[in-house]
C-alpha cells in the first residue's frame, strides 16, 4: 500500500467528488421537491426547495390523470418479457454454438453475431411491417412461387389465400422484436469458453446427456452472469421508447415511460409541473431501484459486456 | 473458430436449441434489413398502392436535400457535445473516486442511477429545470449570466437542453466503466512511477491515460451510439425536432420522414445510411479490440 501525503489534492478530490454527486443528483433532488408542492408553490419563481406535505395529493393526481396503473403493468410486462426472452434465447443459442460440432453452427453463429450493435431504431419501418403482419414473409414467398394459381386450379375457383397476424398492440408486439440481440449470446458464449473442459469431459464420463449437463453445471455455473444480465435488461426493457411508440396506438397497451409525456403541461395548461414530476418519480422508481439494489451485478455485468 | 476440445456429439439437439434465436433473428432483423434495402431503391406514393424501382435516386435526392445535410451535422454537433461533456466528467469523477478507495463503493452508488432513468424521463427533468418560465438553472441563467434564455423558441438553446439531458444520463455509464478500467491498472506501476518523483498529475498523464486508452476507445464508442440512438425518447418528448429543425437529428428524421411524413422509400434510405455508419463504428471497434489483444500479447 502506498502512502504519499498530498493534502491539498486530497481536499480538491473530496471537494470534486461532493461537487459531481451533488450536480448529478439536482436533476432528481430538484423533481422530488416539486413533486411534494403545490400549483402555487411550484410556479412560484424561483421555485422553493423546501419540501412540502404535497406529494400523495400529486403522486395520486399523476397516477390518475396518466392512467399509470395500467402503463406501469405493461412496462413491466414488457420489460420482464424481454428480459426473460433475451436471457432463455441466449443460453441455449451459446449452449449451441460453444459445446456442439455440428455443420452450421460456424453459420449460424454469423447470423447472430451480424446482428451485434444494429439497434431498432435503425430498421423501425420495416419492422414496423413486419410486425403490423407477422406471415408477411411467407404471403411474399406464397406470392412468389404462385401457389395461388395451383389452389384456384385444384379449387376449381379463384382463391386469393392471405395470411395476416398482427403483432401491433400486442405484447408480443412490444416484447419479441427486441429480443433479437447477439449481446446476451455473444456474453454467454465468452462466459461457457472460460469453463474448465474437464466439467464437461467428466459429465460425459458419468453419462449426462447434453440437458443434463446443462442443467446440473452449466445453468448454476452462469448464475451471476444472469444476475448482471437480468439488471441490465429490465433497465434496457424499461426504458425502450422509439419501439412501443411505433406499435401502439391504444393507450390502454403503452408503455409507462411513454405515457408520461402526456403529463407534461402544454402552454395553454396550467403550470401543472409538479403532476409532471410526480409522475416521473413514480415511472423511474422500478428501473433505479433494481440498478440499486443489484449494483454488484449490474457493475459486473457491465463491465463483462466490454469484453 | 474457437470451440471447446470436449463437446456433445448430437445430432439434431444442437439445431433444436438455437432455432429460437435463429428465427426471432431472421424475422425481425434480417427480413426487415432486406425490405429496407428494397424499399430505399423504390419510390412510392403515400398509400402504398403504387411503387417504382428508381436505384439511386432516394439517396441522391437524400444528400441534395439541404435539411438532410443539416441533420447530419446537427447530428455530429449533438453527439460530439454529450460525448465531450459525459466522458469528461465520467472520467474526472471516476479518477476521483478511485483516490477514496474506502468510500469508491458508495461514491459510485451515489453516481450510478441515472443510468437506470430513461432517455425520456432524463429530458422531462431537463426541461423543468430549464423551462423559461419555472426552471431554476433557466432562472439561474437569466439573471447570473444575462442571457435571454428560451430552449422553447431559440435553437441553440433547445440544443444545449438536449444536450444536458442526454449528457446527465450518460455520465453514469462512463463512470462506471472508467473507473472499472482504473481499478484494473496495477498498482505496482504507479508505485514505481511515485517512488522515481512522477506527480500524481504527471502520473495519470503518462501512465494511467495510455493504459486507460481500450476503455476510453470502447466508452467514446457507446456514447457516439447511445446519442446516435437512445437519444431519440429525449428528441421526441422534449423537442420534438423544433425549433425549426435545429434538434432534428438522424433517427428522429427517420422516424418523421417515415411515420409523420409517410415518405417511405427516404426515410429507407435514411436507415440504410444509418445502417452503414453503425456497421462502420462496429468494424472499426473490433480492429481496435484486435490489435489491443496483439499489445499485450
Amino acid at each position: 500500500m502506498m502512502v504519499e501525503k498530498t493534502p491539498i489534492l486530497d481536499t480538491f478530490t473530496y471537494v470534486s467528488l461532493i461537487l459531481g454527486i451533488v450536480v448529478v443528483g439536482f436533476p432528481i433532488l430538484y423533481a422530488i421537491i416539486a413533486a411534494t408542492l403545490s400549483i402555487e408553490e411550484v410556479s412560484r419563481v424561483p421555485m422553493s426547495m423546501i419540501p412540502g406535505d404535497q406529494l400523495f395529493n400529486n403522486v395520486s393526481e399523476a397516477w390518475n390523470r396518466g392512467n399509470l396503473g395500467t402503463q406501469l403493468f405493461n412496462s413491466f410486462i414488457m420489460a420482464s418479457g424481454i428480459t426473460i426472452g433475451k436471457i432463455v434465447v441466449s443460453l441455449f443459442g451459446a449452449f449451441s454454438i460453444v459445446y456442439f460440432d455440428y455443420r452450421l453452427r460456424t453459420v449460424a453463429f454469423a447470423a447472430v453475431f451480424c446482428t451485434l450493435m444494429l439497434p431498432v431504431e435503425v430498421r423501425i419501418l420495416p419492422t414496423y411491417e413486419m410486425a403490423a403482419n407477422i406471415f408477411g414473409p411467407l404471403q411474399s414467398v406464397w406470392n412468389a412461387l404462385g401457389l395461388d394459381g395451383i389452389v384456384s386450379w385444384f379449387a376449381g375457383h379463384d382463391i386469393e389465400v392471405s395470411l395476416e397476424f398482427s403483432l401491433l398492440d400486442s405484447y408480443a408486439g412490444l416484447i419479441l422484436p427486441l429480443t433479437a440481440s447477439a449481446t446476451c449470446t455473444f456474453l454467454f458464449r465468452q462466459f461457457f469458453l472460460t469453463i474448465p473442459e474437464e466439467l464437461c469431459e467428466a459429465a460425459k464420463m458419468d453419462g449426462a446427456s447434453p440437458m443434463t449437463f446443462f442443467w446440473k453445471i452449466l445453468f448454476p455455473l452462469s448464475k451471476t452472469n444472469i444476475a448482471a444480465l437480468v439488471v441490465i435488461e429490465f433497465v434496457y426493457g424499461w426504458n425502450q421508447y422509439l419501439w412501443p411508440l411505433l406499435i401502439t396506438t391504444n393507450p390502454k397497451m403503452t408503455t409507462a415511460v411513454i405515457g408520461l409525456h402526456h403529463l407534461l403541461p402544454s402552454p395553454e395548461d396550467p403550470p401543472d409541473w409538479h403532476i409532471a414530476m410526480a409522475g416521473a418519480l413514480i415511472v423511474m422508481l422500478p428501473p433505479v431501484l433494481v440498478v440499486l439494489f443489484m449494483q454488484r451485478w449490474f457493475v459486473k455485468g457491465l463491465v463483462e459486456r466490454e469484453k | 473458430m474457437i470451440r471447446k476440445r470436449s463437446y456433445f456429439k448430437t445430432r439434431s439437439l444442437p439445431y433444436l436449441l438455437i432455432l429460437p434465436q435463429i428465427l426471432i433473428t431472421l424475422t425481425f432483423f434480417y427480413w426487415p434489413a432486406v425490405q429496407g434495402v428494397i424499399t430505399s431503391f423504390q419510390i412510392s406514393d403515400p398509400f402504398g398502392f403504387r411503387t417504382k424501382f428508381v436505384w439511386f435516386d432516394n439517396f441522391i435526392a437524400l444528400f441534395n436535400d439541404p435539411l438532410y445535410l443539416k441533420s447530419i451535422l446537427t447530428t455530429l454537433m449533438f453527439s460530439g457535445s454529450v460525448a465531450i461533456v459525459s466522458i469528461s466528467f465520467g472520467l474526472f469523477l471516476a479518477s476521483m473516486a478511485n483516490r477514496v478507495l474506502k468510500l469508491t463503493t458508495l461514491t459510485r452508488t451515489l453516481l450510478i442511477w441515472p443510468y437506470a432513468i430513461a432517455p425520456a424521463i432524463s429530458g422531462i427533468l431537463w426541461l423543468f429545470l430549464l423551462h423559461p418560465s419555472y426552471g431554476v438553472v433557466a432562472i439561474g441563467l437569466e439573471n447570473w449570466f444575462g442571457l435571454d434564455w428560451n430552449p422553447l423558441l431559440k435553437s441553440s438553446n433547445a440544443m444545449l437542453m438536449i444536450v444536458m439531458a442526454s449528457a446527465w444520463k450518460n455520465i453514469s455509464y462512463n463512470f462506471v466503466f472508467f473507473l472499472a478500467g482504473l481499478q484494473a491498472i496495477p498498482k505496482s506501476l504507479i508505485e514505481a512511477a511515485a517512488i522515481d518523483g512522477a506527480s500524481p498529475f504527471r502520473r495519470f498523464w503518462t501512465i494511467t491515460f495510455p493504459l486507460l486508452s481500450p476503455t476510453f476507445f470502447f466508452v467514446t464508442v457507446m456514447t457516439i451510439i447511445f446519442s446516435f440512438f437512445e437519444s431519440f425518447g429525449v428528441i421526441h418528448a422534449v423537442t420534438q425536432g423544433g425549433p425549426g429543425g435545429s434538434t432534428n437529428i438522424l433517427v428522429y428524421k427517420v422516424y418523421q420522414d417515415g411515420f409523420i411524413g409517410l415518405n417511405l422509400g427516404s426515410s429507407a434510405a435514411q436507415s440504410v445510411v444509418l445502417m452503414f455508419m453503425i456497421i462502420l463504428i462496429t468494424v472499426l471497434q473490433f480492429k481496435y479490440v484486435e490489435r489491443k489483444v496483439q499489445y499485450t500479447g
